[in-house]
Order: structure tokens, then C-alpha cells, then sequence
């Protein structure tokens, strides 16, 4: 196609210019790619890493405290929910499984090694349904404890090792190490120890709980036990607060993924400099092409021909400044996950990869939209007056 | 060329007709009459020469005939047809089939080669429906090239790497390769060496022999002589 061919010598007579505006397409794709990948590799590691994953309640006295403070606090040391508000929530939820927890912290003692530590007492039956066992057995006595994985590896403890729980107090003996379950909004057992309840109850002398933890079955009914939980026991007043992970998660997730839409927008405006270059490039061919234009035009090209003679130009420079720019992008993409996440996992999954693909549609339009006007320009040029440019 | 004869007018009205045309431009310090109530039949297979001083409205006369602009006032008929009822992509199309240019700066485009600047009016014709294929576009540009008189191994040259004489002989092969009725040469020699004007004015004077109309303007009555037809200009009228 000789209008094409045009085009591309036309860019090639002005290497060095075009170089440029195509190093600047590149830049643009690079940075929207980077900041998509990242982005993404963000939500994906944040909901990975939030282990609820969405099908859980969790009942807390209703403290004024944020829904996170069960670990400790003032207000959570003297608000319980009591075992009889414990049966009412268990009418209220029908087959759904509940496991009211205990939250203290203690002193934790292996040999020399004496940390605190958080102690959630759970009634050992519970355990299975909210816990997955790395190594050895699950509780099944009152006395034992579990550990979870990085405790257990800050005090090296494997099953059957023997831990100190509070200065001069029991002995306890590791029956089974949990499995890694990250950030949750119900309990943190990575760095904890899981006791009986009874255990935790006879030792600390506590009767009611810091929280109650409802699995609901079938996520469709989750609205309804949040419910149902809530008119059984605020009747009067707000005793507990009711918190459903999934909308949690959401709202999470939805802040996650505004700030990835907002850095991506940041890599955007970099395409919109690249575009002005761009559009100042083609400004500067129109200028200097306007006799041949005038020629063009009168040895018999219509206006769309003269607009697509510029059009290519430009389209010609944004399929070579996105090609580079999405093959560089792989590379940029590397190195922002590398360096904010530490980990690459999310690089090559699908969701991802597709930001370098719209990178480079971004980057071929924003060249393409650039040099419209030009293109519109030239077109509307009159022959005559072309002509006689000089 | 392939006519070998002048065809015979089909309708009995000259190819080109200017009916009291009047062209005026629009300047800041004043309307500037170019051509002022002119009429003008030029028929099929005239030569015509125009003449005149700078100023005398010999270029917009040009530019009328070959549908770069249209008139202020009057009628321009080519072909029977009047430019004045066409849009501007109808103007373009009547341009590309009826007339071809030949201009003092050659005015060949740079960056293609000989054969580039001559295939480039017929590629603009193929990208619409029923124009010529690739093969019928190498057979006219030989034709036409071999017709002008360049040597083969100059078409794959850019215009940078011809001479003047060669640029216009270029220039010329892409004046007709679409065939065109009318040739409008606009100081043709103007940049050329006596030797060079010369083979020039005798390829066109031997493109009028076969059948193409003829309208060049110039100072030089040297060139001037080669026309059948000379008219003066003299502030936008006929002497």
C-alpha cells in the first residue's frame, strides 16, 4: 500500500523525531502496564492473603470498639458475650456452626525464650471447623494447646514439645501445629496458641466469651443469620456488634482496587505527554509537507486520502512505540512487583497480563487520536495555497 | 500515446468553456480582481498558449480550468459538465480522470521514487471501486514512462537523484498516466536549460499530436510557438 509505504518513510526521513515521540509511547505503555500489573498483583495477594473468604460472622460484645480491638484492649477485657446470648445466637442460626472464642494474651516460655503470645480457648470440638492441622492431631482434652505456624517457628516448637503459659504457670504440652491461615477477621492464630476453653476458663477465670464466630453454610442465608443474630439479641439495645467478612472483605477490596485504578491513571498521564508529543510531530509534518499536500491533492487525492496518509504516520508510530513499550513492560512489570511485593506470583496470571495489553490499545489510540487534528489539518488544507507554500 | 487520431467532439461544445468568469480574492487591503468577465472555448486537441506579465491572472486562469478553484462568478464547463454544481470530492475525482498537471517546480513528491510518483494518481483511482488492477497500473506506468522518454534504470531514482529535465519528464508520465483529456503546464521550461526546455516542449507538442489538449502557460515565445493558439492576458482579460 503506497499511502502507507509513504508514511513510513516519512518517519524514517525524520528518524530522530520520531524516535522520540516513539520513546514516548513507549514510556507510557510501560508505566500504565507496570502500575496495572502491580495493582493487580496487590488486590490479588491482599484477598489472598484475608483468609475469610467471606462465608463467616463474627459476633463481638458491642464495645464501641472497632470490630478488630478482639485482641485486647480495655473495653474487650470487661465485654463479654455471655454463654446464655452464646445459646441464643445458637437459635437464632439454625444448623449454621457456632464457636464462641476466648481472646487473652499471656506470657509464653520455652526454655529461655519468653515472649508474649495470644491464647485463643476454643471448645475442642470447634477447632476442626475454623482450623486446617499442618502436623500432628487436633486438640481433643482439655489440656494440650495447639500452636500456630510462625509461633512455632519463632520458639521452634514441634508436636510434642512442651510450652510454659504465663510466668510460674501450667506446662502444656504441643499437640498439633495449625496451618498458615494469614490476616483474618475472626482470629489470628498464626502467632498464637489454641487452647481448650475450659482450660482457658479454670486458668483465667473467665466465663464469657470475646467473640462469637459463625460458619454460615449457605452463603446465600448470610444476610439473613446477620439478621436474625440481631434481632434476637439487640432487641433493646445494641449488646453485640454483627459483622459479615464478606462485605468486609469487599470494602477491602474496592480500597485496593481504587488506588490500583488511581497509580494506573498516574501511568496515563505519561501516555498523554507522549500524545502531545506526538500531536506536535505531525503538527510539524503538516507544516512542512504543505506542498506536497498541495501536490497530493492535485493530481487527484481526496480529503480521507490526505487524512489517512497522516493517519498512518501516526498509526505507524504507535504500533512501534507500543510494541517496544509492551515487550519493555514485562520488564517493568517485573521490577515494580518485585520491588513493592517481594514475590512475583501474580506476574504471569491472566488478569494481570491484561493491563500490558491495554497498554498498548492505549498507546496505539492515544498516537492515533494525536494525530487527528493534524490529519484533519492537512486534509482541509487548500490546494491552492499549498501549492505556493514554499 | 495509444490515440493515434484526435477524437472527434461528441457533443459539438468545447471541451473547455469559460462563460463570463470572473475570479475575485478577498484581500485585507482590497478585492483583487484575477480574472475579470472572461470567455474562452478551448476545444478538443487545441494547443494553446497563454501569455501575459506577472499579475495578468495567467496562473488562477490555470488553476480554474484544472479544478483547484472555482470561479466567482460565471460558468467553467469541462466536458459539458459545470464545476460550479460539484462538491469538492467531485472536483477531486474530475481532476484526477480529465486533467493532468505539469508545473514549473516539477513538484514531484520526494520521498517516493520515478515510479512511485507516477503510480500514485492511479493507486488514489484503485482505492475506489472499478478502478485498475496492479497489473493494468505497471502496464500504464511503463507505458506511459517509456512514452516520456526515461530511461529504466532511472525509475527506482528519487526526484533528489534526477535532473531537472528528468524530473519533468516524470513529471509528465504522471500528468498522463491516467489518461487525462486536458494538460495543463504551468512555465513547464521555466527551470529547465534551452536544450532540455526544448525536448520538453517536444514531448508535449507530440502528446497534442496525439490527442491531448494543451493549455501551458509561459513568458517565452520560444515556447509559445509550439502552441496552435496564443492568448494575452492583460489584467485579467483577453488582449
Amino acid at each position: 500500500m503506497i499511502l502507507f509505504e509513504y508514511a513510513r518513510r516519512n518517519i524514517r526521513l525524520h528518524w530522530l523525531r520520531s524516535f522520540l515521540a516513539v520513546l514516548g509511547i513507549v514510556i507510557g505503555v510501560v508505566a500504565i502496564s507496570s502500575m496495572g500489573v502491580l495493582g493487580n498483583s496487590l488486590v490479588l495477594s491482599i484477598s489472598e492473603s484475608l483468609t475469610s473468604v467471606g462465608d463467616t460472622i463474627v459476633v463481638y460484645p458491642n464495645s464501641g470498639a472497632g470490630p478488630m480491638g478482639g485482641g485486647g484492649g480495655a473495653a474487650a477485657a470487661t465485654l463479654r458475650i455471655t454463654p446464655r446470648q452464646v445459646d441464643e445466637i445458637t437459635r437464632a442460626v439454625g444448623s449454621n456452626i457456632v464457636i464462641p472464642v476466648h481472646t487473652g494474651a499471656d506470657r509464653v516460655i520455652v526454655g529461655s525464650e519468653n515472649r508474649a503470645a495470644t491464647l485463643y480457648g476454643m471448645d475442642p470440638a470447634d477447632i476442626s471447623e475454623i482450623l486446617e492441622i499442618e502436623d500432628g492431631i487436633f486438640l481433643r482434652s482439655t489440656t494440650g494447646a495447639m500452636a500456630g505456624t510462625k509461633l512455632a517457628e519463632e520458639f521452634k516448637l514441634n508436636v510434642g514439645s512442651t510450652v510454659r503459659i504465663g510466668e510460674g504457670g501450667e506446662r502444656v504440652r504441643i499437640v498439633g501445629i495449625l496451618k498458615e491461615r494469614g490476616i483474618g477477621f475472626d482470629i489470628n492464630p498464626d502467632y498464637a496458641l489454641v487452647v481448650s476453653d475450659r482450660w482457658f476458663e479454670s486458668t483465667y477465670g473467665e466465663e464469657g466469651y470475646n467473640q462469637v464466630v459463625v460458619k454460615v453454610r449457605n452463603l446465600e442465608e448470610i444476610d439473613g443469620v446477620k439478621k436474625a443474630i440481631e434481632d434476637a439479641l439487640n432487641r433493646r439495645t445494641d449488646v453485640v456488634t454483627v459483622l459479615d467478612t464478606r462485605k468486609v472483605l469487599q470494602t477491602i477490596l474496592d480500597a485496593f482496587n481504587n488506588i490500583s485504578t488511581f497509580t494506573t491513571a498516574i501511568g496515563g498521564i505519561s501516555l498523554i505527554v507522549a500524545g502531545v508529543s506526538i500531536l506536535n510531530v505531525m503538527m510539524m509534518s503538516v507544516t512542512e509537507r504543505t506542498r506536497e499536500i498541495g501536490i497530493i491533492r492535485s493530481i487527484g487525492a481526496k480529503r480521507p486520502e490526505v487524512m489517512r496518509i497522516f493517519l498512518y504516520e501516526a498509526l505507524v508510530l504507535g504500533l512501534i512505540g507500543s510494541g517496544i513499550g509492551g515487550i519493555l513492560s514485562f520488564g517493568g512489570a517485573y521490577l515494580a512487583v518485585s520491588v513493592m511485593l517481594q514475590s512475583t506470583t501474580y506476574l504471569f496470571v491472566p488478569s494481570s497480563l491484561v493491563f500490558i495489553l491495554y497498554g498498548m490499545v492505549f498507546g496505539i489510540g492515544t498516537s492515533l487520536l494525536s494525530g487527528l487534528y493534524p490529519a484533519w489539518r492537512a486534509a482541509n488544507l487548500s490546494p491552492i495555497e499549498a501549492l505556493r507554500h514554499d | 500515446m495509444e490515440k493515434g487520431v484526435k477524437p472527434p467532439g461528441d457533443s459539438g461544445s468545447p471541451l473547455i468553456r469559460l462563460a463570463d468568469v470572473t475570479k475575485v480574492y478577498p484581500l485585507p487591503a482590497g478585492d483583487v480582481t484575477a480574472i475579470d468577465h472572461l470567455t474562452l472555448d478551448v476545444g478538443r486537441g487545441d494547443f494553446v498558449a497563454v501569455m501575459g506579465v506577472s499579475g495578468s491572472g495567467k496562473s488562477t486562469l490555470l488553476n480554474l480550468i484544472g479544478c483547484l478553484d472555482v470561479p466567482t462568478s460565471g460558468d467553467l464547463f469541462l466536458n459539458g459538465v459545470n464545476v460550479r454544481d460539484l462538491v469538492d470530492d467531485a472536483l477531486t475525482e474530475l481532476r484526477r480522470d480529465t486533467i493532468g498537471f505539469v508545473f514549473q517546480q516539477f513538484n514531484l513528491i520526494p520521498l517516493l521514487t520515478a515510479y512511485e510518483n507516477v503510480e500514485f494518481p492511479l493507486i488514489l483511482k484503485q482505492s475506489r471501486n472499478g478502478g485498475p488492477g496492479p497489473g493494468e497500473i505497471a502496464d500504464r506506468c511503463n507505458s506511459v514512462l517509456s512514452a516520456v522518454g526515461l530511461d529504466q534504470s532511472l525509475v527506482t531514482h528519487k526526484p533528489s537523484e534526477l535532473s531537472g529535465g528528468q524530473q519533468q519528464r516524470v513529471a509528465i508520465a504522471r500528468a498522463l498516466v491516467n489518461d487525462p483529456d486536458i494538460l495543463l503546464c504551468d512555465e513547464p521550461t521555466g527551470n529547465l536549460d534551452t536544450r532540455t526546455g526544448t525536448t520538453i516542449m517536444e514531448l508535449l507538442a507530440q502528446m497534442n499530436r496525439q490527442g491531448k489538449t494543451i493549455i501551458i502557460v509561459t513568458h517565452d515565445p520560444r515556447v509559445a510557438a509550439y502552441a496552435g493558439r496564443k492568448i494575452e492576458l492583460v489584467d485579467g482579460r483577453l488582449a
